[in-house]
């Protein structure tokens, strides 16, 4: 009896949640099917779900159209690279931190975290005048710069938190053996640490994807990712229904695979370990 | 524990982070607020000399100015009441035991990685749009007339197209918090007779306060600074003008670059009104 109650409260539970989980992803599901139509079919009164001709014309124009690889391989180099750099310059300040605490190290964390908050459009002219100055405007490696360091605090946090977890004894143990610090990082530390450098990689990448302040303002055409190349659909002529979703859908694709592996990086990534 | 060396080691293995985010922030701050004292025209005789607070007085006294802030809580109000309050149900309802729960966790959070232009081009055109979008479909379908969304409710629409990116960040946290509930107290208040009504109220809400605190902190620092979605949407046009886009068109589109870092100068200050709370709760748990 008391499991036939709780089998059936078990079913409404997956009724309501499938139900409220379609319709959340509802907007992106509705998008990934209209690349696949024609425009007409895409702009159709009543609308078409499933029963229409499946085309792949979409994809080859926006190919063809606007040299949509340039803008998938500017969104590629300047996520890549940032996030790269960064960890490349936060791995050894988190190690430190994690390892080597002293009395200032709480409030150093506290002090990078901060400047994460600091609105962007404050300092945008002061940004924009620096990337003129230096020749740096409309360039992938200026973004890659800017990016690196919007995230890097995000990601000096994510690996202090990771690196925390890690046992101490076993990095005294390796000094006790006579290990060098270039041995115990290299050694020791880095095999257990590979796997919260990998979260933090990836949540990274997704942030320094999506990222739509700085990309849209400092790219005008050869640094342009894909964020800025979207944005150019703002202000479209004639039918633009299907391109539009063909478009979007190459631009979301990868990360939203990305992204459904780092879930759980989510959570510690944007909250700094305030909530576990 | 530490030795002489390690510490020197340490050090120097935090300096370039240290350095690079100080001239991060040092940098541009400085030249903002530097900026924020004179009358700056690039394009019109450029730097015009030295002019006071003329520049806060006028940014605050323009009629641009309260409507923006107006803008700007009503967006960061409505954002932030409709992903708390759907958060928690949608937290309480995935923590349930269910088939596919996985997957439907995923199709849940899966707006949180879509970038915010493409977000908001597809809400605005193909669902929004008054002819071709799908609720115009569905109005007609009805008997109604169309709404022409983003002129006639644009607020409320880009508060809906807000709200649908950070939901899932919104009930993922909560989710996590839930899930980190001792399940005995729920089960010992069952035994003892407690509504689900009354396990939510006294057990439940009291145990996601501090989540919630974390989400509203997080989110209306992001929030604050949407930009894209009005840029693709609406143009600042409509009402929708916000504070962070007022000061983006006065610098880059009017090009009055003191004007616009005295709008930044209050920007930050704003934001780190709201920072301030949230470093408090972050600092107290690295304590702990």
């Amino acid at each position: 009896m008391a499991r036939s109650v709780t089998q059936q409260r078990k079913a409404i539970n997956t009724a309501v949640a499938w139900a409220v989980g379609l319709l959340i992803f509802f907007p992106i599901l509705w998008t990934i099917l209209t690349s696949f139509k024609t425009e007409a079919q895409a702009i159709n009164d009543p609308p078409l779900f499933l029963f229409f001709d499946w085309t792949l014309e979409n994809y080859a124009v926006v190919q063809e159209r606007s040299d949509y690889m340039r803008f998938l391989w500017n969104s590629i180099i300047i996520a890549g690279g940032s996030t790269i750099l960064g960890i490349i310059i936060a791995v050894p300040a988190a190690w430190s931190m994690a390892f080597v605490p002293s009395k200032r190290t709480k409030d150093i964390l506290l002090w990078m975290l901060s400047t994460k908050m600091l609105p962007a459009v404050g300092v945008l002219y002061p940004i924009y005048l620096v990337f003129i100055r230096l020749g740096l405007l409309d360039t992938r490696i200026g973004l890659v710069v800017v990016l690196m360091l919007i995230n890097l605090p995000i990601i000096i946090w994510m690996l202090y938190t990771y690196f925390k977890e890690i046992p101490g004894e076993i990095l005294e143990a390796a000094r006790m053996d006579g290990a060098t610090l270039k041995e115990e990082i290299l050694y020791v530390l880095t095999p257990m640490a590979v796997p919260g450098i990998a979260s933090t990689l990836l949540l990274n990448i997704i942030l320094a994807w999506n990222e739509a302040f700085w990309t849209l303002n400092l790219t005008a055409a050869k640094a342009a990712p894909l964020t800025a190349f979207i944005a150019s659909y703002s202000s479209p002529e004639g039918l633009f229904y299907a391109k539009l979703s063909a478009a979007s859908t190459m631009a979301i694709a990868p990360i939203l695979i990305l992204g459904w592996f780092s879930q759980k990086q989510l959570v510690r990534g944007l909250t700094f370990g305030a909530v576990k | 524990m530490a030795t002489q060396h390690s510490r020197s080691a340490a050090r120097i293995m935090m300096a370039p982070a240290v350095i690079l985010l100080l001239g991060w922030m040092l940098v541009p701050l400085t030249m903002t607020v530097l900026f924020s004292f004179k009358k700056y025209l690039p394009l019109r005789g450029g730097d015009l000399g030295w002019v006071g607070f003329d520049n806060y007085v006028r940014f605050v006294s323009s009629s641009a100015f309260w409507p923006s802030v107006q803008v700007t809580l009503v967006i960061v109000g409505g954002v932030l009441a409709i992903t708390v309050a759907l958060g928690v149900l949608l937290a309480l309802l995935l923590d349930q035991p269910m088939w596919g729960q996985g997957i439907v966790r995923i199709l849940v959070i899966a707006p949180f990685f879509v970038m915010p232009t493409v977000s908001a081009l597809v809400w605005k055109n193909m669902f929004m749009d008054p002819v071709n979008g799908l609720f115009a479909h569905l109005w007609k379908f009805f008997g109604a007339e169309p709404v022409s969304w983003l002129s006639e409710a644009s607020i409320q629409s880009i508060i809906m197209i807000v709200s649908w990116q950070w939901l899932p960040f919104a009930t993922l946290i909560l989710l996590t918090a839930i899930q980190s509930l001792d399940s005995e107290q729920l089960e010992a208040s069952e035994m003892d007779g407690a509504s689900p009504l009354a396990r939510f109220g006294y057990i439940i809400l009291p145990h996601l306060g501090r989540a919630i605190t974390v989400v509203v902190l997080i989110q209306t620092i992001f929030l604050l600074s949407i930009f894209a979605e009005i840029y693709v949407t609406t143009q600042g046009a409509f009402g929708t003008r916000t504070l962070t886009f007022l000061i983006f068109q006065r610098v880059l589109e009017s090009q009055n670059v003191g004007l616009g870092s005295a709008g930044g100068v209050y920007a930050i200050i704003l934001a780190n009104i709201v920072a301030a709370f949230l470093m408090r709760i972050v600092g107290k748990n690295l304590d702990s």
